[in-house]
């Protein structure tokens, strides 16, 4: 495929068709995934979760800056939901980081929930493909860290970054289960703001209930103010380091594998999914299904088990009745 | 019918005090004042039965705290508001010839409008000045400029108020600078700086530095006018802009009070006592289309400001309670289709600030949704004003329509709202972090959504957009500035940096950046060193932002 | 299920500071199924142009009130060409004379909504008007 040869050069028109048509579902995208996968593998994928308003974006600039003072090529993916009445959405975080626009080192790229079956993650994971595949070196997954979807996105990279700041309250609570869990770096962001130190005992304390056991690697806590550039270097420092722990340790190797597992099982999950609507037409049924339920005319196990049997005798291909 | 004994006595007790005071210096401008019908009008009006504590707490009299009913006991019986149109284009030659012709038209104060260039601190030779000098106001690049936007024109006897807010010190330096090559000592001048960096970061976009810096620079200029330039109103601070941005009256009177309320506190932690400066400070208004709402509006804010000044910071002398403001009729009620029908919402617009006690005024232009103004255009809003002050007759008594049931009942709700808005300021720890956390920026913009989409769903009518639609010519003979003056500027820059002594340059800049270092250095000696070696504004302003970083935007939506 | 979306920039170029429009227009596109990226004020031509090819939109939208769009829409336009882009529309808004209009035209700018027009002769425009 040319449009692979473009994305291992970097070419910047390229690498962006290339996220669109993944976007948006199209024929070729798996092709295309598929051609770029042999090429992946090098990228560090830092994912950067955290509440609204906490700073990430801005985190993120400053650390574009130091990544690019190293030589490294930059790329970031933010997410953000898109409206679930009419399906569209402002994408406004590339605002903070648009001192960066005309690096040809650095590509951002806004990307929409768009309801995707599976999640935004699917599609994120074949983004970060061609993201890697063209050669940036560190690539940031942005995206506010409040539900199941965006752990799952989290889930997609190497390291995680929880950005947290000072007079969230409760919300510590509610991120206690799920987010807390997978972060691998704490960053209390708006360091100078009261409410700091005690945030910095919270998080201290949330920790160390984490599991003891298996797990030696330390969990850092940085404290960092964006906007003043403060604590910036410690944090890349400590990203530096993690990532050493983790490559020696066998960590991010096992990452990588599970990684590629839950990718492969996303992969068949959502096939079996599309061949099921395509054949028994999943979509179309349902209501008539539910509407025999609703009338206790029928049964839930039985009901589907009884359209399966009727896939798996027709065989794949055509049907004939 | 008589009025309740009290008030009786308190009216003779102002009359022959507070009255008394000001019309020796002030007498009023005719023996008796009459209607159209030569009925006698009274100086002031009074109700009639009522509460006499209630009234004098929430209104009492003019001149007099709260200052409810204007700031002034005989307001424009005794002096008209000042007639200032703001303008400026194109190259100080320009503006300086429509200067003059605004002045021969009967203008009675200069208001500069500069470009965005020179706003921000860049040079017209900055590449990121492509395509905007001279646009939106004159461009100023260095002292040269200054003189000759000022050539012919007496500064010791027009007051000049230049709306510039990043830049505002140095701009006010090279004021300064000019008015000395005259001859004219700085205590004779007279004018505004507008000064007002906290509503650029919330609506008008024309920042340069982070907030602490730049609100050192503001405090510096309190400092060094309260002892240098007497008569000079160090900021103005603005609820027009935000206005514009989309607000709604309260939120306008809230938010620039609570700007006012932050630029009092960063002045007295940088030592500065109360009466020192607040005597100096001044507002600016939007005169927007509800008349009765407007008029309103600014009662509110004059009770509002009185009690902040004399409760939360304990100010004794009685000009730093007042709240003078100068008002703009607001631009973006004014359409580019029919613009003939802009003359008449201007019109409305003026008259709610006259009602409203406005110290100074600025009425827009027919053709303001499309252009700037050509002369004759800016002559009829001049005249707008002229009518208002010599034909209405809404003049010749001090706040007409206080006592009326709706206006007064307005008033107070406005106050309700904007002390509710103020409180909410104040938990979130003040207009900065407000500001920074985008709380002010949402308000607005909830305000401006839902103000759009009613206009779209017709549910407001603006007459020509939505209602009384016609087809209709292009307008004509719009202002055009010629796109060649930035070669012209760029030329001048060159002639300037030539014939000028570059190691004084040097020096003074120098000196400049190391004051900018310490925070214990009022900056304007420095700054008008430099201006008198003829650096240039973009020198400067580089200067500043090397010592002192740049701001960037963070709000979205 | 997901389908193809509608990608539309909104940049201020140039010094202009007035976003009440953009801001608008942002958010009632959105509420009309477009993503639209924003990216606020003081961007330069590079940066605008840079920024499309990046999110591969399908529009540039244009919005400026300072008078210097004679000089900086059609700087745009020439970047996106250059840069092998010149498929992305470019429509514009703001206080434009309407004597401007043809030039910009000329050079490559698809559309102009002056002051006065509504959201809903914008999304005419997207998805009827411009040849899609």
């Amino acid at each position: 495929m040319d449009l692979v040869d473009d994305i291992r050069r970097g070419e910047v028109r390229a690498i962006a068709r290339a996220i669109s048509l993944i976007e948006d579902l199209e024929p070729e995208a798996e092709l295309l995934a598929d051609s770029l996968f042999p090429h992946t593998g090098r990228a560090l994928i830092l994912g950067v979760t955290g509440s609204p308003g906490a700073g990430k974006s801005t985190l993120v600039d400053r650390l574009i800056t130091l990544e690019r003072r190293s030589g490294h090529k930059v790329a970031v993916i933010a997410i953000d939901p898109s409206s679930p009445f009419s399906g569209g959405a402002v994408l406004g975080d590339r605002l903070r980081m648009q001192e960066h626009a005309t690096d040809p080192g650095v590509f951002i790229r806004s990307m929409a929930s768009r309801g995707f079956l599976g999640g935004v993650a699917a599609a994120t994971g074949d983004v970060l493909k061609v993201l890697d595949a063209a050669g940036y070196d560190t690539i940031f997954i942005e995206t506010i860290g409040v539900g199941q979807t965006e752990v799952k996105i989290v889930e997609l990279s190497d390291i995680v970054l929880l950005v947290l700041m000072p007079g969230m309250g409760d919300e510590i609570q509610a991120m206690k289960a799920g987010v807390m869990e997978i972060g691998d770096i704490f960053i209390i962001n708006k360091k100078d703001m009261p409410g700091a130190d005690k945030l910095l005992m919270e998080v201290e304390y949330v920790l160390s209930f984490k599991n003891p056991g298996e797990d030696t690697v330390t969990n850092p806590i940085v404290m960092t103010s964006a906007t003043n550039g403060e604590g910036i270097g410690l944090l890349r420092e400590a990203i530096a380091a993690h990532r050493t722990e983790i490559a020696r340790s066998g960590k991010l190797e096992q990452k990588r594998r599970f990684r590629l597992e839950r990718e492969l099982m996303g992969v068949l999950n959502r096939k079996i999914h599309q061949l099921m609507d395509v054949h028994i037409e999943v979509s179309k049924q349902l209501p008539d299904w539910a509407d025999t339920l609703y009338r206790r005319k029928a049964c839930p196990y039985a009901l589907i088990n009884k359209q399966i049997q009727n896939f798996l005798k027709e065989g794949r291909g055509d049907r004939t009745n | 019918m008589p009025l309740p004994e009290e008030l009786k006595k308190q009216k003779k007790d102002w009359e022959e005090t507070t009255v008394r005071k000001v019309i020796s210096r002030y007498p009023e401008l005719k023996a008796e004042f009459v209607t159209g019908s030569d009925k006698p009008v009274e100086r002031l009006y009074l109700p009639e039965s009522f509460s006499v504590e209630e009234y004098l707490g929430k209104q009492g009299f003019p001149g007099r705290y709260p200052y409810t009913r204007g700031v002034q006991p005989t307001m424009y019986r005794g002096r008209l508001w000042t007639m200032r149109q703001y303008a400026g284009f194109g190259t100080a030659e320009e503006s300086n010839q429509r200067y003059r012709f605004l002045l021969e038209q009967g203008q009675t104060g200069l208001s500069v409008a500069f470009d965005l260039p020179t706003q921000i601190g860049y040079d017209s030779d900055d590449p990121r000045a492509e395509g905007e000098v001279g646009k939106v106001g004159v461009v100023v690049d260095t002292l040269r400029d200054m003189e000759i936007l000022f050539d012919g024109i007496p500064l010791d006897k027009i007051s000049t108020s230049m709306t510039i807010n990043a830049p505002a010190a140095i701009l006010l330096a090279m004021y300064i600078a000019v008015a000395e090559k005259k001859g004219i000592g700085k205590d004779k001048l007279r004018g505004t700086i507008q000064n007002d960096i906290l509503k650029e970061y919330i609506a008008r976009g024309t920042y340069i530095f982070p907030p602490a810096p730049s609100m050192r620079l503001i405090t510096d200029v309190f400092a060094y006018c309260s002892r240098e330039v007497p008569q000079w109103n160090t900021i103005s601070i603005s609820g027009y802009h935000i206005r514009e941005a989309g607000s709604d009256a309260s939120q306008e009177v809230a938010f620039t009070l609570a700007n006012g309320i932050e630029y009092v506190r960063a002045a007295l932690k940088a030592g500065l006592s109360v009466d020192d400066f607040a005597g100096r400070l001044s507002f600016f208004f939007n005169a927007h289309n509800d008349l009765l709402e407007e008029v309103a509006k600014f009662r509110a804010a004059r009770r509002i400001w009185a009690r902040i000044m004399k409760e939360r910071f304990n100010a004794t002398d009685p000009k730093s309670m007042m709240l003078r403001f100068h008002t703009q009729t607001g631009g973006s009620t004014l359409t580019a289709q029919q613009p003939d029908n802009n003359i008449v919402r201007v019109a409305i617009q003026a008259l709610a600030a006259v009602l409203g006690g406005t110290q100074s005024l600025h009425t827009n232009s027919r053709e303001e949704a499309l252009a700037l103004p050509a002369e004759e255009s800016v002559r009829l809003a001049l005249r707008t004003q002229q009518v208002l002050a010599y034909e209405s007759g809404v003049t010749s008594t001090v706040d007409p329509l206080a006592g009326s049931y709706c206006i007064e009942a307005l008033t107070d709700r406005i106050e309700l709202e904007v002390w509710q808005y103020i409180d909410r300021i104040e938990a979130l720890g003040g207009m900065v972090p407000s500001i920074l956390k985008g709380y002010v920026q949402k308000q607005i913009q909830e305000a401006a959504f839902r103000t759009q989409k009613d206009i779209e769903k017709g549910e407001r009518v603006v007459v020509g957009i939505n209602k009384f639609q016609m087809e209709e010519k292009r307008p004509e003979n719009l202002l055009r500035v010629d796109p060649a003056i930035r070669q012209v500027q760029t030329d001048k820059l060159s002639q300037v940096k030539r014939s000028r002594n570059s190691s004084r340059v040097q020096d003074s800049l120098s000196a400049l950046r190391q004051g900018a270092k310490q925070d214990d250095v009022n900056l304007l000696p420095l700054i008008l060193e430099t201006v008198r070696e003829y650096a240039t504004l973009g020198e400067i302003c580089q200067v500043l932002r090397d010592e002192f970083g740049e701001h960037k935007e963070t709000i979205v939506l | 299920m997901p389908s193809k979306k509608t990608r539309i920039l909104i940049a201020k170029p140039g010094l202009d500071g007035h976003d009440r429009g953009a801001k608008f227009i942002a958010r009632t596109l959105r509420d009309e199924g477009y993503e639209v990226i924003y990216t606020g004020i003081r961007q330069t031509p590079e940066a605008i142009v840079q920024t499309a090819i990046q999110e591969d939109v399908d529009f540039v939208g244009l919005s400026l009130l300072s008078g210097a769009h004679n000089e900086l829409f059609p700087r745009v336009v020439d970047l996106l060409k250059e840069n092998g882009a010149e498929d992305i529309k470019v429509i514009g808004g703001g206080i434009i004379p309407e004597e401007d209009i043809p030039l910009l035209k000329e050079k490559g700018v698809q559309a102009v909504f002056g002051p006065g027009t509504s959201t809903e002769q914008i999304v005419e425009f997207i998805e009827h008007g411009s040849g899609r």
